[in-house]
């Protein structure tokens, strides 16, 4: 509801953002139409989709595999293609 | 005090430069601009200038390095002109956009194609809407006052914008005119240093320019524009607190012999200077003449405009730069619609003139006075004419 939302008075000047790191509290990867999915029978847990995502959007499980948090992927498939295993294919969205 | 002396105009614009303690200076040499930051980089070099001067390989990146001294809480100026201007176009309204206080000086000049080094202001009209506060100065003296001035409204905690100060190219830049340089003194008690609001810094991050989603957008926009329509009065208090200093006043609007006058002429930039000779010629024979030249273009000042008209019976505009196809002149088709709500106004009649460096004569003025009571009895013809143009 637009009443909700700031007026323009209460945004800070020129939307600056002074909270650092706040991405983390929006859901910027909600509109991707692809998603990555781990075969854990094939990952042998190295990291490397970790390494590699742009987007900080994997962080890894107690058991080490490298889990997607899909509120933040963006669906590039950079994991998936640099996957030595082949243990990540990229789904469409909705399958 | 001041200390009058002979000094080319571009040489005035460094010199206050330097008086305002800029801290960064970023830009690409560019005719006929080159002898202010040309001059700057020597005093930088000297010593005289406690300032980095960044040397960059174009404009987009001249502004982009202002951008980015600005965002740290530098003082910052660059200077430019033409398709330097034009270079810099969408860096423009980055700089509008994150609320950074650079100045710019601009040295008018003519749009290729055909190349043209010489001076018309096509350049800041194609950047009008680029959310810059714009001045255009007609002496010296106002070139270099407008860019100290321009430093103080710009970094004002209420204001924060980029401020543009035009002057036209040769006609004003390459000029040698007595000047009256400021004490450093006056100029640091009148232009204390900036005090930046908000900054990058590793200590406490920001995020500036960020994506801006169309639920956010259209608020920070108007953010904006009301920064932007709320300088105005920053002006004012600025030149009022100037006048106080340095003993010059400034007005969005230049009078000249416009008490009773029925035509007034407006124009911006050096050209008034000629404008004025033609006024005083005109009254010399009888002619009811007067002058309003535009200082202040951005932000628009309807309500001086709406009261310099009052009583003519005839504007004539006349625009040193041409929108292709359209209504002629940007500035006279700015002022047709600023006056156009009201219920008693004079006619507005729009001439382009001095385009590419082409001389503006006393003559041009008294034909366009003519052509302008040609309507008056005659009625309306034409949007605009193109004075001088060979048919």
């Amino acid at each position: 509801m637009a009443e909700d939302k700031p007026n323009w008075r209460e945004y800070p000047m020129a939307a600056t953002i002074h909270s650092p790191g706040s991405a983390t509290d929006q859901n910027t990867g909600d509109w991707k139409s692809m998603r990555p999915e781990r075969d854990s029978a094939k990952c042998d847990k190295c990291g490397i989709c970790w390494i590699f995502c742009p987007d900080a959007a994997l962080y890894m499980t107690e058991e080490g595999y490298y889990e997607v948090d899909l509120y933040h992927c963006k669906g590039c498939g950079i994991c998936a293609h640099e996957c030595r295993k082949e243990a990540i294919r990229m789904v469409e969205e909705g399958e | 005090m001041g200390e009058r002396v002979g000094l080319e105009v571009s040489l005035a614009v460094s010199e206050a430069v330097k008086l305002a303690r800029a801290e960064v200076i970023a830009a690409y040499p560019i005719t006929p601009q080159t002898h202010i930051v040309e001059e700057l980089s020597q005093m930088v070099a000297d010593g005289d200038l406690d300032a980095e001067y960044i040397i960059v390989e174009s404009e987009h990146s001249a502004m982009s390095a202002c951008c980015g001294a600005a965002a740290v809480g530098a003082r910052t100026f660059t200077a430019t002109a033409s398709q330097g201007l034009a270079l810099m176009h969408e860096v423009l309204f980055i700089a509008s956009g994150l609320r950074l206080p650079v100045v710019m000086a601009v040295a008018n000049r003519a749009l290729s194609a055909p190349l043209s080094i010489w001076g018309d202001q096509s350049d800041v009209m194609s950047e009008r809407d680029s959310g810059w506060i714009q001045l255009f100065a007609e002496t010296g003296q106002e070139a270099l006052d407008l860019t100290i001035q321009a430093f103080k409204i710009a970094e004002d905690k209420r204001v924060l914008l980029p401020t543009e100060v035009n002057i036209d190219g040769f006609t004003l830049s390459h000029v040698v005119e007595p000047i009256e340089i400021p004490g450093q003194e006056e100029v640091d008690s009148f232009l204390p240093p900036y005090e930046p609001q908000v900054i990058l810094d590793p200590e406490k991050p920001v995020t500036m320019g960020p994506v801006g989603f169309p639920e956010v957008y259209t608020e920070i926009k108007k953010q904006q524009n009301e920064a932007l329509l709320g300088s105005y009065e920053v002006i004012l208090e600025v030149w009022d607190r100037f006048a106080e200093s340095f003993g010059r006043a400034y007005r969005p609007i230049e009078h000249y012999r416009t008490e009773d006058a029925e035509i007034l002429i407006n124009m911006a930039g050096a050209m008034s200077g000629t404008a004025r000779i033609a006024v005083d010629m005109m009254r010399e024979e009888g002619k009811k003449v007067g002058l309003i030249r535009t200082r202040l273009w951005r932000p628009y000042p309807f309500d001086e405009i709406r009261n310099a008209v009052k009583g003519a019976k005839a504007v004539a505009v006349v625009d040193r730069a041409l929108s292709f196809g359209g209504q002629g002149g940007p500035m006279c088709s700015e002022l047709r619609s600023a006056l156009y709500p009201l219920t008693e106004k004079p006619v507005v009649t729009g001439y382009i003139a001095g385009l590419g460096g082409r001389d503006i004569t006393v003559e041009n003025f008294q034909t366009i006075v003519e052509d302008t009571e040609g309507v008056l009895t005659d009625g309306p013809r034409e949007e605009y004419k193109m004075i001088g143009v060979r048919e």
